[in-house]
């Protein structure tokens, strides 16, 4: 087993083992913990998929995040007002509905962003993906149907079929299985021939034209599947807290993301959950110690990119070998 | 006699002042290799870039088997068979040279929206890649990421990419530049086996290389062809003696 595996278990481990620990003992604030934790983890995984793996610096990703959060927000007010949606649909409180409809709305508009978006490059991406990012977080915040600026409450947390979803080990385990399968997908496509035409349009998009492969074309179909991820990771989000609001869609929210990723280590798989523990964990640490805890986060930040490129598994697991 | 496999027509393009391409009109047919030679800054490399859809052209016309190529993409001219190495190699540094290769095959075969199976158990990519990679003498630097391999190694590799593109031209831009002679030896015996797959045009400094292996030349001084000719008429030509090979006329 490579040393880089061994760290992958062993993070892969540590979080339930915690979960489980904390249960045990009666203390079910840290089993919250641990599933902010795996949400978080899973929603940088989907950015990882654009930004680690095809050098896509979306600065736009909490769009996905907030239209996950919202379609669980919306379908569960809908379902509990017993209130159609469209075209006489109804809500709906069941998670894999809310999933579904995550993924297809967060895609769609994933492919107009990107669409739009993967014509620049650089610096040019990042402002447009982020000013894509900031029209939804406007437009939620002047909708007043679903509550505009002070968010839109859940009344009781979504279901599962054959779970109870409102027992917090349950729900974290839901979450961590996602997380699980967020992984596998990264891992899969990174892989394969997509996966590899998409490093390789990182690495030289002029190289990957050249023996045929259009760049433009695999980024936008990397964009849809990393919003798509990300998208579940905000449903689950708005089931953690029974709460969604405009601060999901915010410019904190998609930077929060693309700090994970760096912290963890870029393109790594297990990069945001390693990102994931650390924010986490210096949120809690220093955040009861001081109020100004971004501020030290900040530090550690400039700390990663100027000394340890490849973020916490990197240091651990060394440098990454590719095929 | 058959349509030449690649017809330029007088192609032109400048940068601001600068005319790199001054209405150059050249050809490449089957089983030949064309030789270009030209100053440093004669605009070979601009017109490499403007067959292979790198650079677009102010005017002019590139044919390709018979079809006008001028409004393709870059990626739509490499799958129609149109292989180019760069001056300066470019690769996916991260990548083993097999990789880099396995891409190429990926990009001939038209099927990077595949989603499931690892590239690297993949016997339909890996097969063709190796064989490529073999035949420039690359096969024992396979598992060697791009950034890790020498200079000549990077170019060898470069090849192996044009090879496993089943490519039905070409394009090389001074393939041995700082190969060192024995590497310029073993690629000038390989090019000269290579004509019979796929016609060459061929950029090169190394005159020996070029005089032992060119079926025509073409020589481009200030982004004009101001000769073409076989290997003798272009050796006895005064005005490219005085212009190129530096000799009083
Ligand atoms: N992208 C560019 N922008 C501006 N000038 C360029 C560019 N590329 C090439 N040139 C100019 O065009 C001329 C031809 O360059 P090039 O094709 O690289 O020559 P060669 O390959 O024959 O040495 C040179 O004067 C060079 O400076
Ligand atoms: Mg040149």
């Amino acid at each position: 087993m490579t040393r880089e595996r061994t760290v992958n278990l062993v993070l892969l481990l540590l979080v339930p083992a915690a979960a489980l620990a904390a249960q045990a003992i009666g203390e079910t604030f840290y089993v919250t913990l641990a599933t902010r934790i795996a949400i978080l983890a899973l929603a940088a995984t989907g950015l990882n998929i654009a930004l680690g793996l095809g050098g896509l610096v979306s600065f736009g990703h909490a769009a996905f995040f907030g239209i996950g959060g919202y379609a669980a927000g919306i379908l569960a007010t809908h379902a509990f007002n017993q209130e159609p949606l469209l075209f006489g649909l109804p809500g709906s409180k069941q998670m894999l509905v809310i999933w579904l409809t995550s993924l297809v709305a967060s895609g769609l508009v994933a492919a107009v962003i990107g669409a739009i978006s993967l014509r620049t490059s650089g610096v040019y991406f990042i402002m447009i993906t982020l000013a894509f990012a900031q029209m939804i977080y406007y437009f939620a915040i002047s909708w007043p149907a679903y509550g505009g600026e002070d968010g839109l409450s859940l009344y009781v947390r979504n279901s599962f079929p054959g779970l109870n979803t409102l027992d917090p080990m349950t729900f974290f385990l839901i979450c961590y299985g996602l997380l699980v399968l967020g992984l596998l997908v990264f891992a899969t496509l990174r892989a394969s021939r997509f996966g590899t035409a998409l490093q390789a349009s990182r690495q030289n998009p002029t190289r990957v034209a050249a023996v045929g492969i259009t760049p433009y074309r695999i980024r936008l179909v990397a964009f849809i599947l990393s919003g798509m991820v990300t998208a579940i990771a905000g449903a689950l989000y708005a089931d953690l807290n029974r709460f969604v609001s405009p601060s999901m869609l915010s410019w904190h929210m998609s930077g929060e993301l693309i700090v994970l990723i760096i912290l963890g280590g870029t393109g790594r798989l297990f990069g945001p959950l390693a990102g994931a523990i650390l924010y986490i964990l210096f949120e809690f640490v220093l955040g009861g110690l001081t109020e100004s805890w971004q501020l030290f986060l900040g530090l550690i930040l400039l700390g990663v990119v100027l000394f340890a490129r490849g973020g916490l598994i990197g240091l651990l697991a060394g440098k990454e070998r590719h095929g | 006699m058959a349509e030449p496999v690649l017809d330029i027509r007088s192609l032109k393009k400048s940068f601001g002042a600068v005319v790199a391409t001054d209405g150059v009109s050249l050809d490449l047919r089957e089983g030949e290799i064309h030789a270009l030679i030209g100053p440093n800054g004669a605009g070979k490399s601009t017109l490499i870039h403007q067959i292979a859809g790198t650079i677009r052209p102010d005017s002019g016309e590139i044919r390709f088997l018979g079809q006008d190529i001028g409004t393709l993409g870059v990626a739509e001219r490499a799958r129609l068979g149109l292989g180019r190495t760069f001056q300066v190699s470019s690769l996916a540094h991260e990548f083993s040279a097999l990789r880099n290769v396995m891409l190429a095959v990926q990009g001939s075969q038209g099927s990077s929206f595949r989603f499931f199976r690892p590239v690297m158990d993949d016997a339909s990519l890996k097969e063709p890649a190796m064989a490529a990679l073999e035949r420039v003498g690359l096969a024992n630097r396979a598992g060697i990421p791009a950034a890790e391999l020498s200079h000549g190694e990077r170019r060898q590799l470069e090849i192996a990419i044009a090879l496993a593109l089943g490519s039905r031209a070409f394009l090389l831009d001074e393939p041995m530049a700082g190969m060192g002679p024995e590497g310029s030896q073993a690629l000038t015996a390989f090019l000269d086996g290579l004509r019979q797959e796929a016609p060459i045009l061929l950029v090169e400094h190394d005159m020996e290389a070029v005089f032992a292996l060119a079926d025509r030349i073409s020589v481009l001084v200030y982004g004009r062809v101001i000769a073409t000719g076989s290997v003798e008429e272009i050796r006895n030509n005064p005005t490219v003696r005085e212009a190129y090979l530096g000799e009083p006329a």
